[in-house]
């Protein structure tokens, strides 16, 4: 009866907090909220992985005497990616997103919305995603490069059939310490209209004093990042033979 | 056939320029195993990455049965690298493979088909005394099975060279003897060339037939592996070589020189070493003789004993005993008089 009276009195308050209209209320603000966030930290953790991979192993090559004849060329290729890694990793996350805006109008022909944020986060994690590529490699035993070398396989070979396969592991959890990274970027993505869970505890939570909102973000933020986590320690283990 | 000619490795780092091999000249035949010994900076492993191209020569020349490695380069060098196998003080193992697959490695880069493989690795894994570890992963394995699966990889591709860098050196005894032994075997039913870089004497002892001691980025000696212990023409020899020697006592030294008479290194070469030559020199020359120390070791097959005696008896009778022993075996030396 008291309950009844409560609610029936308050209604623009809020509301109470495990009744079934305030999880809907929620639910129909945090779930399109999660969606946008998974949305932009799934697009953007694959093409960072694919290009700071990528990145990841011209720095390693370029700085590699056994797998690639060192000269004038590489040195430079090596000396100005990493200035380029570099001052990617060091552009303030806000700064960059507003800044990366031609870019991504050019990728995704808007620098608004979900999308455009996805494209500024993958160019904020892809100097980060590189550098921790090539500190992988750079972790592997120098004896094992040469004994591929010394078979005779070429440098892809090398690459593929070494590189990659014998730091699987470490490269995973590298790629999900990027992952989890980018959750807690997507947070700034409603700068430019993105939306996502970071966005609706900053709008609700925080400027209209939602405090429900405010920890169901964390709530399913923290989901998130322990989901993601966890499976990429399991699949660390079990591709972890070493 | 290997034949290094002049070879000169100059490496640059920051700015200073370090020899570390200084004109090398060396000739290694097929079927031998070929040892290079020298203490550590001698330049050993800066030869073993200039053979393996590992490393790039600074100048020189190195002809693998007639092609000049030094002039390659590209997918020719790679299949010049094809004619040889490595094997490593520290295994180098793909840790995240199993022992098939690190032995299947080579020969997939060699493009040789999958049933081929298949059947060559069983017959090397039966050949390392490994069938039963095929799917084990290099982490579960001893020491001494990692580098079998390392010797076992070094000749999948068949090479015709396998080079073992240290390949013993991080192994405890026992199981240095039975990677030795295997090589050994290896080398006599495949008849593949092995190159040994070393710095232990008996590694050289237990297998090597060609011995080339290294000092400085040059061969100071080179030669068979008995004549070089018998004979060393350098101080750096003698010294390597002084583990299969033997050394007198000191005490046992001074107090035979107390008495007349004079002390004998007989060293004995070949399947007559165990001849009974004490015994003629004493019922021939009326001499008495007083054994100081001995032994007897079997190297490439060949057994060479070692002896140390004392002789004593009159002048002439000494005289003509050491003239007999300096005829009728290898090597007699005067320590004392």
């Amino acid at each position: 009866m008291l309950r009844f009276v409560r609610s029936a009195n308050v209604k623009t308050m809020q509301p109470e907090l495990f009744s079934a209209e305030h999880i809907e209320e929620l639910w129909q603000i945090l779930w399109p909220a999660t969606l946008d966030t998974l949305y932009m930290v799934g697009y953007s953790s694959l093409f960072s992985i694919i290009f700071g991979t990528l990145i990841g192993i011209i720095l390693f090559i370029t700085s590699n005497e056994v797998l690639c004849k060192q000269n004038i060329f590489t040195s430079i290729t090596n000396k100005v990616l990493g200035l380029i890694v570099n001052i990617g990793r060091s552009i303030p996350f806000i700064i960059l997103i507003i800044a990366a805006a031609p870019l991504t109008r050019l990728i995704v022909g808007t620098f608004i919305g979900t999308e455009a944020a996805a494209v500024s986060l993958t160019i904020a994690a892809i100097p980060f995603v590189a550098r921790l590529t090539e500190s992988t490699f750079a972790g592997l035993d120098k004896g094992v490069i040469e004994a591929s070398v010394a078979c005779g396989a070429s440098l892809p070979q090398t690459i593929f059939k070494v590189l990659i396969p014998e730091t699987l592991p470490v490269l995973i959890l590298n790629y999900t310490v990027a992952i989890v990274n980018l959750i807690g970027f997507s947070a700034m993505a409603g700068v430019i209209g993105g939306g996502g869970l970071g966005d609706v505890a900053l709008r609700f939570g925080l400027q209209r004093f939602r405090t429900d909102m405010l920890f169901g973000t964390v709530i399913l933020l923290v989901l998130i990042v322990q989901i993601f986590q966890i499976a990429g320690n399991f699949l660390a283990k079990i591709t972890d033979k070493r | 056939m290997i034949d290094i000619k002049n070879l000169h490795k100059t490496y640059v780092s920051d700015g200073q320029k370090v020899e570390a091999l200084k004109g090398l000249d060396v000739r290694i035949e097929s079927g031998e195993i070929f040892g290079f010994i020298g203490l550590s900076g001698a330049g050993k492993t800066s030869l073993v990455r200039c053979i393996s191209t590992l490393e790039s020569v600074t100048d020189g020349e190195i002809f693998i049965d007639g092609v000049d490695l030094t002039k390659q380069k590209g997918s020719d060098l790679r299949a010049l690298r094809k004619k040889f196998g490595l094997v490593f003080q520290h295994f180098n193992l793909l840790m995240n493979s199993t022992v098939y697959k690190n032995v299947e490695f080579p020969m997939k880069i060699a493009k040789i088909p999958k049933h081929v493989r298949h059947k060559r690795i069983l017959e090397l894994l039966e050949l390392v005394g490994l069938s039963d570890k095929s799917d084990a992963y290099p982490a579960r394995l001893s020491g001494g099975q990692k580098q079998r699966v390392g010797i076992a990889r070094a000749l999948a591709a068949d090479p015709k060279f396998v080079i073992c860098d240290e390949a013993t050196s991080a192994l405890d005894p026992a199981t240095t003897m039975s990677i030795l032994h295997l090589i050994k075997d290896i080398n006599k039913k495949m008849g593949v060339t092995f190159i040994v870089i070393t710095h232990e004497m008996h590694v050289i002892k237990e297998i090597c037939t060609k011995v080339a001691i290294m000092e400085d980025g040059k061969i100071i000696e080179h030669g068979d592996v008995i004549d070089m212990l018998v004979w060393p023409k350098t101080e750096t020899a003698r010294q390597f070589f002084k583990t299969a020697d033997i050394n007198l006592n000191h005490a046992a030294y001074e107090i035979s020189r107390q008495t007349p008479g004079k002390i004998i290194k007989a060293t004995f070469i070949g399947n007559n070493a165990p001849d009974p030559y004490i015994c003629t020199v004493i019922k021939r020359f009326d001499v008495d003789v007083a054994i100081l120390g001995g032994h007897i070791q079997e190297i490439n097959e060949t057994i060479i004993g070692i002896l140390i005696i004392k002789i004593s008896g009159s002048d002439d009778a000494v005289e003509a005993a050491i003239a007999y022993l300096n005829e009728t075996i290898e090597k007699t030396e005067v320590i004392s008089a």
